[in-house]
């Protein structure tokens, strides 16, 4: 018999979550009293705002094992109980169709929790009950969290939530987590039922009588070959839903001449699909009949009368740029002063003190610190302000529900690249820093259009790219600066958008991935919510700097000091000699070369460089000077400069967005790609705009 | 039958039949598309992509993928 690999994973990859802090409640003896929830729900039923009321400050964000998708862990307590509560990755439904899903439904399956608490949006009853349907049919018992009561009575809807616990046969709380109302009351459901307190007699759904013979048949094929710990039954039934890992799986276990069989069965049931979850929804329809009353056919909402602004194609776009207004808005005023002031004050102040501390050591140390550590890691740090400002301002229209809308209304646009409209929100989040920008790409499901956002992040001019322009461009063009800066950052995002067709086309041959995507009710904001993801987004910021972003600084630092400890004769420079010919052809001699090569550490960088090989020592990365503006005037043509200034908006990432988009790829091969094709398009830029500038004679 | 991306804002459709690669199907017979269900569509400005109502849910829908879902048109309830 063949072996399944994807099985003996699956169970590793569950064990290194045991590992990484889940108490397993297996192994500790029972007077201590500890149980282990999963907590399963759609997006959008304020999921996250149960975890965070019932855990508070303390939990544990990590990742799936080998997966770049969050999983967080905490823990709460209900009397002498500890509540281990696992925070499952929002699905729709249990099928393999996202790696969400799969995670989901292998953790319950795998792990067993003594209990699924399933979130349910009382606004969405039917379709959230899809995912209990599916829940059902796993070994661990279910409790149904009815949350956003409010919203449901907002919206012209009455759920009785008796009336469903009595149809559903399982324990259903009802709930507003935003105002912290019902949490207390799910936690005592789930202890209470977890030590078989509390009645439990589900009515699971079964499948159509039309069916009902093939899935008994599967079943019977199946019998002895399914994996440990896969119910057989419900082995069978994903088979005939036609779900793409089970189906793997039982390729490897089923012995050829079975495997033809069930093969055969499954072409002759190819459409089962759609039935199998017509007959979910009709299983549905019976348990909501007593429990639902719905609103007036015709009642306009709330959200219906602020989605004929917000999704117009035209109202829409502008209340969009609206907001981007805003962000940029805080951005430059509070965001970039602050910035500016953690450069100099503290970063500068560190540096001077650094500069005391260490003036008997050797210089290769002082510089180790000042250069390498502060100048490259600690630069990246004072971005932090302008950040916050991004993560908030996006924090709170996410969770007003606004978000998805901005996604619909850019749709249109990123069409034209073969994305959709939730490539939008990370790369605009690419204005701020790309390291996020990339980290956000998590939210789109296909792999493919994932890749492809992540290849053209980068070129979304970041707020450091910004400051280097904002800095040099007067140096080159005086009063023309402004119209300068504003016309590369249209060029940068020109160059993106036809990267982003010519990238789709070629890499992907034009292929598309599905748009369907919820727009959720909108709703209030919960600070609470908001607070800690952006709590939890800057701590993921600081732990990269700290950690990945300063050891590639002090690499780049130790390759433009080695071997003579002189950035003149370093390895970076000899780079940059090499590159000479290439940086010929935009009129840029190898200093401008080497000052491109070091913003790798950090973007400001290149200014720095400029000052150290341009001989005007005092020149440091916050500060103006006069002199280095003359130096550079007197050097280069402004054609030159322009080109400088082009090539330094496109060119490849700091390292820090490289060490991200390895981690979000999971390959050297497509940060390769990434950098190559960066390469390509930054100096194929930058040449035509010299040479075309020399043409028209600037 | 029609596809659903033919029909107007205000107009309701009964799902008939889903077409296309299994992964959509399966993700818009879980969202609820799935035979017999009311489709009731809030969006739609003959390009680009639709916003469309099922099962109490605003769902953003492709104009490609709306085309996947026929639908029978139903008279409309105003």
């Amino acid at each position: 018999m063949k072996k399944s690999p994807s099985f003996v994973s699956h169970r590793n990859r569950l064990e290194s979550v045991v590992e990484q802090g889940v108490p397993d409640n297996g192994d500790t003896p029972p007077s201590s009293k500890t149980i282990t929830v999963a907590l399963a729900g759609q997006p959008n039923v304020g999921k996250s705002t149960v975890f965070n009321v019932l855990t508070g400050l303390n939990q544990h964000v990590g990742n799936w094992p080998g997966k770049t998708i969050e999983q967080k862990v905490g823990t709460c307590h209900y009397e002498d109980t500890t509540v281990t509560i696992v925070d499952l990755p929002g699905t729709y439904s249990l099928s393999a169709n996202s790696p969400e899903e799969l995670i989901a439904r292998e953790y319950i399956i795998c792990e067993q929790p003594d209990v699924v608490a399933v979130i349910i949006n009382a606004a969405a009853l039917e379709r959230n009950l899809y995912l209990l349907a599916e829940l059902l049919a796993l070994p661990s018992p279910v409790v149904v969290g009815l949350n956003m009561v409010d919203v449901a009575n907002h919206e012209g809807m009455k759920v009785e939530p008796e009336v469903l616990q009595a149809a559903l046969g399982v324990p259903v709380v009802s709930m507003v987590a935003t105002r912290n109302e019902g949490v207390g009351d799910l936690v005592e459901a789930i202890v209470r039922l977890a030590v078989g307190d509390l009645p439990y007699e589900p009515k699971v759904p079964e499948i159509r009588p039309d069916h009902k013979d093939v899935l008994a048949e599967l079943r019977a094929l199946c019998d002895g070959h399914v994996p440990e710990p896969y119910p057989p039954e419900w082995v069978a039934l994903k088979l005939l839903e036609g779900d793409r890992e089970v189906t793997r799986t039982m390729e490897a276990h089923l012995p050829d001449a079975i495997w033809l069989k069930v093969h055969a069965v499954l072409r002759a049931h190819e459409d089962a699909v759609v039935d199998v979850a017509g007959g979910r929804y009709e299983w549905i329809g019976r348990m909501t009949r007593a429990a639902l009353v719905r609103p007036r056919v015709g009642q306009v909402t709330f959200t219906d009368r602020l989605d004929r602004v917000a999704t117009h194609p035209l109202w829409g776009l502008l209340l969009l740029a609206g907001m981007l207004g805003v962000v940029f808005g805080l951005t430059y005023t509070i965001g970039m002063p602050l910035q500016d002031w953690l450069d100099t004050a503290v970063i500068g102040g560190l540096a001077d003190l650094a500069g005391n501390l260490l003036s008997k050591a050797p210089v290769w140390l002082r510089s180790l610190v000042i250069d390498g550590v502060l100048g490259g890691a600690g630069m990246v740090v004072t971005f932090l302000p302008i950040l916050l400002i991004f993560f908030a301002v996006l924090g709170l229209l996410e969770d007003m529900g606004y978000m998805a809308r901005a996604a619909y209304v850019m749709d249109r646009f990123m069409h034209l690249m073969g994305l959709h409209g939730k490539s939008f929100m990370p790369l605009f989040l690419g204005f701020g820093c790309s390291v996020p920008a990339v980290v956000g790409t998590r939210i789109i499901e296909s792999r493919r259009a994932r890749l492809l956002t992540v290849l053209l992040a980068p070129l979304v001019p970041c707020s450091a790219r910004m400051a280097v322009l904002a800095l040099l461009a007067p140096a080159f063009f005086g009063p023309a600066a402004p119209l300068v800066s504003w016309g590369l950052i249209l060029l940068s995002l020109l160059v993106l958008a036809l990267s982003g067709v010519v990238l789709n086309r070629v890499l992907f041959r034009g292929r598309r991935a599905a748009f369907i995507m919820e727009l959720p009710l909108y709703h209030l904001p919960n600070w609470r919510t908001i607070g800690l993801l952006v709590w939890q987004r800057t701590v993921e910021f600081l732990k990269k700097a700290g950690t990945i972003i300063l050891a590639i600084s002090v690499l780049i630092w130790a390759f433009s000091r080695l071997p003579y400890g002189e950035v003149e004769t370093s390895l970076l420079a000899g780079l940059g000699r090499l590159l000479a010919p290439v940086g010929g052809l935009m009129g840029l001699d190898w200093r401008m070369m080497v000052a491109l090569l070091t913003s790798f550490v950090a973007k400001e960088n290149s200014v720095a460089t400029l000052g150290v090989l341009f001989g005007s020592a005092e020149f440091t990365v916050g500060g103006g000077s006069g002199q280095l503006t003359e130096l550079l005037r007197s050097t280069l043509t402004p054609a030159a400069g322009l080109a400088f200034l082009t090539v330094q908006m496109l060119f490849i990432p700091c390292a820090a967005t490289v060490a991200a988009i390895r981690q979000e790829t999971g390959s050297w091969k497509w940060v390769g790609l990434s950098m190559g094709f960066l390469l390509v398009v930054s100096f194929g830029t930058a040449i035509g705009i010299y040479q075309l500038a020399g043409l028209v004679g600037v | 039958m029609v596809p659903l991306s033919e029909l107007h804002v205000g107009e309701v459709g009964v799902v008939q039949v889903l077409s296309g690669g299994r992964g959509v199907v399966s993700r818009l017979a879980a969202l609820g598309f799935t035979p017999e269900a009311e489709v009731r569509v809030m969006q739609n400005f003959g390009r680009g992509p639709l916003i469309v109502s099922v099962r109490d849910t605003r769902i953003a829908l492709g104009r490609g993928e709306a085309g996947k879902i026929r639908v029978l048109k139903k008279e409309a309830v105003r």
